[in-house]
């Protein structure tokens, strides 16, 4: 089991270190699955199966994916990144140091009573799923809906992009909120639709 | 007699093990258990595409491969040996390591699917207590592999392919596992081999108690195979290589051997998910019917196995690739409404005990509910014989 956890918890910090030295923002994000992979390594090494497995289904499965996506629509990923720091590098030196220094003394403190080669004995996922909803039912549900706010939101947000698309100057929101600028570009359309000799003026102006 | 042929293999196993030391014995036990699975799925992948070729030929009336063995049924031992001797070719612009690693990391982790999967009776690898998660966890790891592979070769029709698969294999993941939360309610438990054997002919019965012989288990095993086509990238849902549209998708600018491991990788993906249909919707390695048992039971696993493959089969010869736009659709307003309504039916059926009443209370609501949502699908549009403007006539 030793050995096996020095390759993987090497793995994890190769994986780490790689993802933020390396300059291809593609790159970066492979090496970070690198990282999860290796925890989930080593979660499964512990014994906590149910956790590492999570671990696979929701970092590599979904946060990398998302991660990808993101780097391919904002932009070209085919570039190198330049070398040179974020305006706020004191501000994240500083953020980073105390994330370092809690978690270590959080690792120094803790720890001491569990032996370190063998873990507790591995959980029955069926326990896991009793504790989860009976006795963290509520922390659960609030968790979905937290979840389900952030999705809808994302729905919401998704969505005037869309009416905006199908016509031309809807950059400028109307006085009367969202619903003015809807009624207006439908009567933006449909005199368009009527007049299509002035296309490109009425495309132009903005409708308020 | 009937017994020994039932447990030839892990007998087999277990003499050949009993020669090693102690040390080692439950690794033997492992790689020998993962060398015989790999060999026996990579033989059944070289058949299936001989029967696949041959099949879709019928369909389109050719004949399809014929020349070499057999009836032509040695058609794959020659693209074997031809793959691995053409030339391995690598774009100038490519992404050499990532190119390299991205079939790898489709292979692996398909690979390791097969570990959860019961063949037959005492016949899995690894018996986990999370079984389904580490199949759903191993299946979830092979997107990202997709994308390397696009994104690696610069190409911009592969990065079009990976794109489309990647939102194609988001969107239809959330209704593949949705589907099989019924199963486990039901079983209480994520173990494959527990769920297989909740599923056999209870004593007394004539009739096995697989999922799919119930309401909620007929819609699920429906999603979930119709899922499944969508995550092995296979017709109606093979917009990622469309080969009309971005010419072969993510995997243009493979070759040679490479290209046969993406091959090789989608047929695995694809024995596996039936796999899974098979242990959680069809009762594994279980007989249908009392009085069948003493058929060994790793011939049941392989003959449902068949069957959806011929299934799988059938559809690619019969069904045209779907719109970008009608997959999202059919993925977000048909199959995960479906799977979400399935679970409080699930659990009102567990609570009336099924039988004839669980069919009374649980049938209405599934079949309105798949007409209203196919209906709403569909929308306005009327689906008429559809008639030619100028080939006919």
């Amino acid at each position: 089991m030793s050995p096996m956890f020095y390759f993987l918890a090497g793995l994890t910090l190769l994986g780490a270190v790689a993802s933020m030295s390396l300059r291809n923002p593609v790159h970066c994000a492979l090496s970070l699955v690198v990282t999860f992979a290796g925890l989930a390594g080593i979660y499964l090494g512990m014994g906590a199966q149910f956790l590492g497995l999570a671990q696979v289904v929701v970092y590599i499965g979904a946060v990398a994916i998302l991660l990808v996506f993101v780097l391919l629509l904002t932009r070209a990923a085919g570039g190198e990144a330049e070398a040179e720091a974020a305006p706020s590098w004191k501000m994240a030196v500083l953020v980073g140091i105390l994330v370092a220094g809690v978690m270590g003394a959080a690792v120094m403190t803790a720890g001491r009573g569990v032996p370190r080669e063998t873990g507790p004995d591995p959980v029955p996922v069926a326990q896991i799923g009793r504790v989860l909803m009976a006795e963290y039912a509520l922390p659960l549900q609030v968790i979905g809906v937290v979840l389900t706010v952030a999705m809808i939101g994302a729905a919401v947000l998704a969505m005037p992009e869309k009416r905006g698309a199908t016509g031309k100057g809807a950059g400028l929101p109307g006085k009367d909120g969202l619903a003015g600028q809807d009624r207006a570009l439908q009567r933006g359309s449909s005199e368009r639709r009527q007049k299509p000799s002035d296309l490109p003026e009425s495309a132009g102006r903005p409708v308020a | 007699m009937a017994p020994s042929i039932d447990q030839l293999f892990v007998n087999l196993l277990h003499w050949v093990v009993g020669f090693l030391p102690e040390m080692v014995r439950p690794w033997a036990s492992l790689v020998i258990s993962l060398g015989a699975i790999l060999g026996v799925f990579a033989l059944l992948f070289g058949l299936t595409t001989v029967c696949e070729r041959k099949a879709i030929a019928r369909m389109q009336n050719r004949l399809g491969p014929n020349r070499v063995g057999p009836f032509g049924f040695l058609q794959f031992v020659a693209d074997g040996i031809k793959s691995l001797t053409k030339e391995d070719v690598v774009p100038r612009t490519a992404d050499r390591v990532v190119h390299f690693l991205a079939p790898l990391a489709l292979l692996v982790p398909v690979v390791l699917t097969y570990l959860v999967l019961p063949i037959g009776r005492n016949m899995v690898v690894l018996d986990l207590d999370c079984g389904l998660l580490f199949f759903f966890a191993a299946g979830a790891s092979t997107e990202l592999a997709v994308f390397m592979a696009g994104w690696a070769s610069r190409n911009k029709y592969s990065l079009l392919g990976a794109m489309r698969a990647i939102a194609q294999m988001v969107s239809y993941e959330l209704p593949f596992i949705l589907s099989t939360i019924g199963v486990v309610m039901v079983a209480g438990t994520l173990s494959t081999v527990r769920i297989v054997e909740a599923q056999a002919v209870v004593e007394g019965d004539w009739l096995a108690r697989w999922n799919v012989f119930t309401p909620w288990g007929l819609v699920a095993f429906v999603l979930f195979v119709i899922a499944s086509f969508a995550e092995a990238n296979r017709s109606p849902f093979d917009l990622p290589e469309g080969e009309s549209e971005i010419v072969a998708g993510y995997f243009i600018e493979y070759s040679g051997f490479k290209f046969a491991l993406f091959f090789m990788a989608e047929y695995l993906g694809m024995f596996s998910s039936s796999a899974m249909a098979v242990t959680l919707f069809l009762g594994g390695w279980t007989a249908p019917v009392a009085g069948l048992g003493w058929v060994p039971s790793w011939m049941w696993f392989f003959a449902k196995l068949l069957t959806l493959m011929a299934l799988f089969i059938w559809v690619r010869g019969t069904t045209p690739r779907l719109r970008m736009d009608q997959l999202m659709d059919f993925a977000w307003k048909f199959m995960l409404p479906m799977a979400l309504i399935l679970l409080p039916v699930v659990v009102i059926w567990h609570r009336l005990g099924g039988g004839w009443m669980g069919w009374l209370v649980c049938a209405p609501p599934l079949a309105l509910a798949w007409v209203l949502l196919g209906k709403a699908l569909v929308g306005r549009r009327q689906i008429r014989p559809r008639t030619y403007r100028y080939a006919e006539g």
